[in-house]
């Protein structure tokens, strides 16, 4: 599978991914930078938390609109795999990849903290190696990741299974006290309906060792990667 | 062509950054105010030339100045800052 981690000035967690994928999972990849248009040899386009052109304006609005990810519209719409973690999930959704908007966390603070996960939706690319209601250990690390949404696109993302992970406490539950941010309904990702782009506030790159405290993380690539093992055998479900 | 664009949330959007400088206002002694959001402003300068110039400004809101989501925004054009350029 062919990865391409994109580079805007001001991207901070490209060499995390860029070395997940290399190193650990050894599969090939590439940077890309964000003025380029040609993504036609990509399988997968990884989108990384930062602060991209500064976040001026607004978290993500200036990245939203560059070449790179209006390039990435076509790549969405041949079914290529886009995950955008952090930033990259503000990105997507000032975009209009993905519905609603990242905001100011509820507490002002910039929050840098492990937070468990809990899978709302097993049936996308890169959770089909996960349980619904399994729980994940993975650190967030922003300080506008309070989810958005309105009224009729909140009800939209529950009926058709949207949600892809919840913050939740370390048996599942879905509490106050877990939410780290003020995410409307503990919304920590969201999937579009197809299942091929994923953007989550947390970092799974950083969760994908042993030697970083843990590796939840990594199921999401081999979810990804198992995805395309056709008999599905690996994923053990 | 001097245009003033004024970004702000929606009305029921919290506003944490507003609601904490209220706080700060009440520690100052300010207590009386009952509600506080804080929006942005974008100072524009456009080729005199331009044509339907506030339409034009009006779909650089709607493309990348707000987020439709969160933010409603108001064009002031040269002849509208007039009196409060005067005011001040």
């Amino acid at each position: 599978m062919r990865f391409g981690v994109v580079v805007f000035p001001g991207t901070w967690s490209d060499c995390d991914f860029h070395y997940v994928v290399s190193e650990v999972l050894h599969q090939p990849v590439r940077y890309v930078w964000h003025r380029e248009r040609d993504l036609s040899e990509l399988d997968c386009v990884i989108l990384p938390g930062g602060f991209s052109y500064g976040d001026y304006l607004r978290a993500g609005a200036v990245a939203g609109r560059s070449p790179v990810v209006e390039a990435l519209r076509d790549f969405v719409g041949r079914g290529g795999l886009v995950l955008g973690s952090c930033n990259g999930f503000q990105i997507l959704c000032e975009a209009g990849l993905l519905p609603g908007v990242l905001t100011r966390n509820e507490c002002l603070q910039y929050r840098c903290q492990s937070t468990h996960l809990v899978v709302e939706n097993a049936d996308t690319f890169f959770t089909r190696g996960l349980r619904v209601g399994q729980v994940l250990t993975m650190p967030i690390s922003h300080g506008e990741g309070k989810y958005h949404a309105d009224a009729e696109t909140l009800a939209r993302l529950k009926r058709d299974n949207l949600i892809a992970f919840r913050y939740a406490t370390a048996e599942g539950k879905v509490t106050k006290a877990s939410n780290p941010n003020g995410s409307l309904d503990n919304i920590a990702g969201i999937v579009n309906p197809e299942g091929t782009v994923l953007g989550m506030m947390p970092h799974p790159e950083r969760a994908s060792e042993t030697v970083m405290g843990g590796t939840d993380g990594l199921l999401m690539f081999q979810s990804l990667l198992g995805s395309l093992v056709e008999d599905g055998s690996f994923l053990k479900r | 062509m001097k245009v003033r664009v004024l970004v702000r949330l929606k009305p029921g959007i919290m506003d944490v950054q507003g609601a904490a400088v209220k706080r700060a206002l009440a520690g100052l002694g300010f207590s009386e105010i009952a509600d506080l959001r804080i929006g942005k402003v974008i100072e524009l300068e456009l080729d005199d030339a331009t044509p339907d110039a506030r339409a034009r400004v009006r779909e650089m809101c709607r493309q990348l100045l707000a987020n439709p989501i969160l933010e409603d925004f108001t064009i002031e054009t040269l002849a509208d800052l007039a009196p409060r350029e005067v005011a001040r």
